[in-house]
């Protein structure tokens, strides 16, 4: 029956109720929604100044990450968000683990379940992997996409929206710029979309034509090829990660070449606006997609984007949590 | 609806807990509290505390949400608030306020949480309204009213700037 599982499957991440049930993308959520994810990771934000800087939310819990692609920084960070909960949590390497033996991946979900989880958290290569799981688990567990192909990186988009509205609260009157390989990019994706329902004044893509999707403008975007035009007083410019692997075949030049056009330097970085942020989902190329200059510069909101991470995932990890409370009005 | 119990302004109550703590402070020897709101309703009562008792501040304010017992039968609290404490705890007496003790069940998540944040010498509780209704066996040391209530009556503090006390009783379930 489950063929291929639609990738934007509003219903699925969310119940009845509206609440979030799993976090698959950010399509088919509403600004509300994410607005409340924004708002609870602001409630997290604060967990590290206690001297014990854990809270017991979800104590008794088990989250497993399901990682079927290399990460350091999102697997890391998950698994921080999951402890700093309170949950106990579990990280699966799976490319080194059951399924080299031969093992299906629902096999190894249904053994999961058996263990009784309540999270999974999936990395996987292949677009529509966390929908896929999600459509099969039993009702009580909530799978969140930690990255999925080309697909979506939900979570990672929430916690660059995150960033942006601790220095630029004001969405409207912002414009934002989306640099480098949008072609190849879940983190694109997924930002372009939050961008959006979260109601940013104007978002730009820039790239060279081979990087960019067809008809992207229908994202809701405006297209600039060159730089020194599409940096023009934006007030956030988001650059995205040039998977070297992308760089071996005929799609791009050299990372040298990238750099000079498309990589921001401090000349570049004037063009727009005196205060813009600069962001990277990281871990940053160094002379392909930015200059240490800037990426180490005062504009930098880097390593605030790392921190963020966790925070937006307590949130995301909770708010999914929660939607399975029966839903019993709260007295005194 | 009904009227509910005669209950004095909220001004009022605030000047009999603000006279009753700071006798307590004084009786104790305790010359530099701080002051711990519970939100949104403790928040309140402590700011005006704050000023009635001439204290330095600054004030600190404590969300209860993600330490409260019933996250698998309501799930997350959609107006949860940052906690914020401004000052190391350790070794300080702390003065936890809120706006109305029942059933005991926040200020025990409170006491948690202050406790995440580090090791205070002392916590004293003081509350803007004392009810009936416990769970668990916890008390104010000072409050600016008793209430007897049934289980299906409440009372509830609005504001945040014309404090009021408002009565209410919840029907009973079919």
């Amino acid at each position: 029956m489950i063929a291929h599982p639609r990738l934007s499957s509003t219903n699925l991440q969310v119940d009845d109720k509206g609440r979030l049930r799993h976090f698959l993308s950010i399509e088919g959520l509403n600004r509300r929604q994410l607005t409340e994810i924004l708002d609870t990771a602001e409630s997290f934000a604060s967990v590290p100044e206690q001297s014990v800087k854990k809270v017991p939310l979800l104590r008794g819990k088990t989250i497993v990450n399901l990682f079927f692609e290399a990460s350091t920084r999102t697997r890391t960070t998950f698994e921080l968000a999951a402890k700093r909960l309170s949950a106990d949590v579990l990280t699966m390497n799976i490319n080194t683990s059951a399924t080299v033996k031969g093992e299906s991946l629902l096999d190894t979900l249904r053994n999961l379940e058996a263990m009784h989880v309540d999270m999974f958290v999936v990395r996987h290569a292949q677009s529509g992997a966390a929908h896929f799981i999600a459509s099969q688990v039993p009702p009580h567990i909530s799978v969140i996409n930690a990255g999925d192909g080309r697909h979506a990186h939900p979570t990672q988009a929430m916690l660059d929206l995150f960033t942006i509205r601790r220095h630029k609260p004001d969405f409207p009157g912002l414009v934002v710029a989306i640099v480098g390989d949008i072609l190849h990019s879940r983190v694109a994706r997924s930002q372009i979309h939050a961008l959006n329902v979260l109601g940013i004044g104007e978002v730009r893509v820039i790239a060279p034509r081979t990087l960019l999707p067809q008809r992207v403008e229908d994202l809701g975007v405006r297209v600039y090829t060159d730089p020194r035009q599409g940096l023009k007083d934006v007030d956030v410019v988001m650059m995205l990660r040039l998977q070297k692997e992308r760089m071996e075949t005929a799609i791009l030049p050299s990372g040298l070449e990238f750099f000079q056009v498309y990589g921001l330097t401090p000349e570049k970085l004037a063009l727009a606006k005196p205060n813009a942020l600069v962001m990277h989902p990281g871990p940053i190329n160094r002379g392909v997609e930015m200059s240490s200059e800037v990426a180490d510069g005062p504009q930098s909101v880097i390593l605030q984007q790392v921190t963020h991470g966790i925070a937006v995932r307590m949130a995301v990890m909770s708010l999914c949590l929660g939607s399975h409370a029966s839903g019993r009005p709260q007295v005194g | 609806m009904s009227a509910g119990p005669p209950i004095p302004s909220v001004d009022t109550l605030l000047t009999t807990l603000a006279t009753d703590l700071q006798q307590l402070l004084t009786q104790r020897g305790i010359t530099d509290p701080l002051l711990v709101g519970i939100h949104t309703g403790g928040v309140w009562v402590a700011e005006r505390l704050l000023t009635r008792l001439s204290l330095p501040g600054p004030l600190g304010s404590l969300d209860i949400s993600f330490y409260r017992d019933d996250f698998t039968r309501i799930g997350m609290n959609p107006e949860v608030k940052p906690s914020h404490l401004p000052f190391a705890l350790d070794n300080r007496q702390v003065i936890l306020v809120d706006d109305v003790l029942h059933t005991g069940r926040t200020i025990r998540a409170a006491l948690n949480e202050l406790f995440d944040y580090g090791r205070p010498a002392g916590v004293l509780l003081a509350v803007l309204v004392d009810r009936s209704g416990r769970d668990l066996p916890i008390q104010a040391d000072v409050a600016g009213l008793q209430l007897d209530l049934g289980p299906r009556e409440h009372v509830k503090l609005v504001g945040p700037d014309d404090l009021q006390l408002v009565f209410h009783q919840v029907a009973p379930r079919p």
